[in-house]
């Protein structure tokens, strides 16, 4: 074991597949802790399908989930907007699956990646950008420009708002990747903090309890903050989707 | 350890242990095919099997028991209307029952007035037949008695100057 709280984010690779555009495509642990999080999701919903009237300890998870993120749509964008809730309940459960794997001991977390989070993100923005046009035409960039101001105010107001809206990927990429990272930073410190003093042996090594409580503490927390996460990224990209449908706001 | 065999991905790792491995460009691309190629196999099983599935039951649901709602609502209206039926019959009979008591009340009481009519009418009859049978035997009787005094008349003047008077000297000078 190193002693490098960065190398669990190492990426590492299993086996070169081919290439596409000049770039080689490998088999990596991102990769195939991507694959596992799919599988366990679809897994996990397989067990909830069953349709029975009464529902079941697994088909009430799987109905909560669906009403909790139907809601989630409905109640920050709208009922028109329930055609974007598969991509909704994908990247709610996806974020989910990858930060709730991370918890787990030699798992790689995914969604400490930036490439990740970062592709998630404008891949939300551009569904957001391609879904408002087609939706409003070219009026939808009146969103950079709210109706009912003094025209010198625009002059200020437009960028204002050009900005905002170019650091809603920006915030939605780092806010996940940063929580993951520092989380798992900290984790991993306090665990090397803790063999450090057990090592040493003495009492040095009844001083290791410390760290080990605070590594505790912190595992809780993650658990938590890997469901805030997933939570703020799907809520945020209801939040945008609205823009798909208000223009004027 | 299998983790030390691997060969670490991006040229720059090696270079730089410490740095951050998320900035490593030359993995990115690779991480995106990936991510791509997962969240869509995801979103496809996702929007076409889990999602509508999910839909299903719980709309199945739904109707079922807003069908069952309306059957109870159902049910219910119809007991509330055999109550009212129930309650219609019961006044009814008793209306029934209390007309039956006055009419035979009212049919004994007109028995009754009729017959006390006919026994008075009958008395009446009688009483009557009984006062003519009285006067005709008073007039009879009266008649009688002017018989009795001529006959105790013409006696006595027979037994006084020994000649009976004349019947009709009796009588004249009866009615004198």
């Amino acid at each position: 074991m190193t002693s490098d709280p960065m190398q669990q984010f190492q990426i590492k690779e299993k086996a070169q597949l081919f290439e596409i555009f000049g770039q080689s495509i490998s088999w990596t642990n991102s990769a195939f802790w991507m694959v596992v999080a799919a599988v366990l999701i679809v897994g996990f919903f397989a067990l909830t399908t069953k349709r029975k009237l009464v529902p079941g300890k697994m088909q009430s998870l799987g109905e909560l989930s669906y009403e909790f993120i139907a809601n989630m749509v409905k109640d920050t964008t709208g009922a028109e907007a329930m055609k974007f809730m598969p991509f909704v309940f994908t990247l709610f459960f996806f974020i989910l699956a990858a930060n709730l794997i991370g918890m787990n001991p030699y798992a790689f977390t995914t969604t400490s990646h930036l490439a990740v989070t970062a592709a998630m993100a404008i891949f939300t923005i551009c569904v957001v950008i391609v879904a408002g046009i087609w939706k409003n035409g070219f009026k939808w960039f009146k969103i950079f420009a709210p109706s009912g101001l003094p025209l010198p105010m625009y002059a200020i107001i437009i960028p204002i708002e050009i900005i905002s809206f170019i650091s809603r990927p920006i915030t939605l990429a780092v806010r996940l990747f940063a929580n993951m990272v520092a989380g798992h930073v900290m984790l991993k410190l306090f665990a090397i903090f803790a063999a450090y003093l057990a090592a040493k042996g003495g009492i040095f090594a009844l001083g290791a309890i410390v760290p080990v409580l605070g590594t505790m503490a912190i595992v809780a927390l993650e658990f938590l903050i890997a469901g805030l996460q997933a939570f703020v990224f799907a809520i945020l990209t209801c939040v945008y989707l609205n823009d798909v449908y208000h223009v004027d706001h | 350890m299998a983790a030390d065999t691997d060969k670490t991905y991006g040229a720059a790792e090696q270079a730089a242990s410490g740095g951050l491995p998320q900035l490593d460009l030359s993995t990115w691309f690779n991480q995106i095919f990936w991510l791509a190629l997962v969240f869509a196999a995801l979103y496809f099983v996702i929007a076409t099997f889990i999602l509508p599935r999910l839909r299903e039951g719980i709309s199945e649901r739904g109707d079922r028991i807003s069908d069952d709602l309306d059957q109870a609502s159902n049910m219910q209206r119809q007991a509330e209307e055999a109550e009212k039926s129930y309650n219609q019959a019961l006044a009814d009979a008793r209306a029934k029952a209390m007309s039956v008591a006055e009419e035979t009340k009212k049919s004994v009481d007109a028995e009754i007035a009729a017959e006390v009519e006919t026994a008075d009418a009958t008395a009446e009859r009688q009483a009557e037949v009984a006062e003519a049978n009285i006067s005709a035997i008073k007039s009879k009787a009266l008649a009688n008695i002017d018989a009795i005094a001529e006959d105790t008349a013409s006696e006595v003047f027979a037994r006084l100057i020994g000649k009976a008077p004349s019947a009709a000297a009796v009588r004249s000078a009866m009615l004198n």
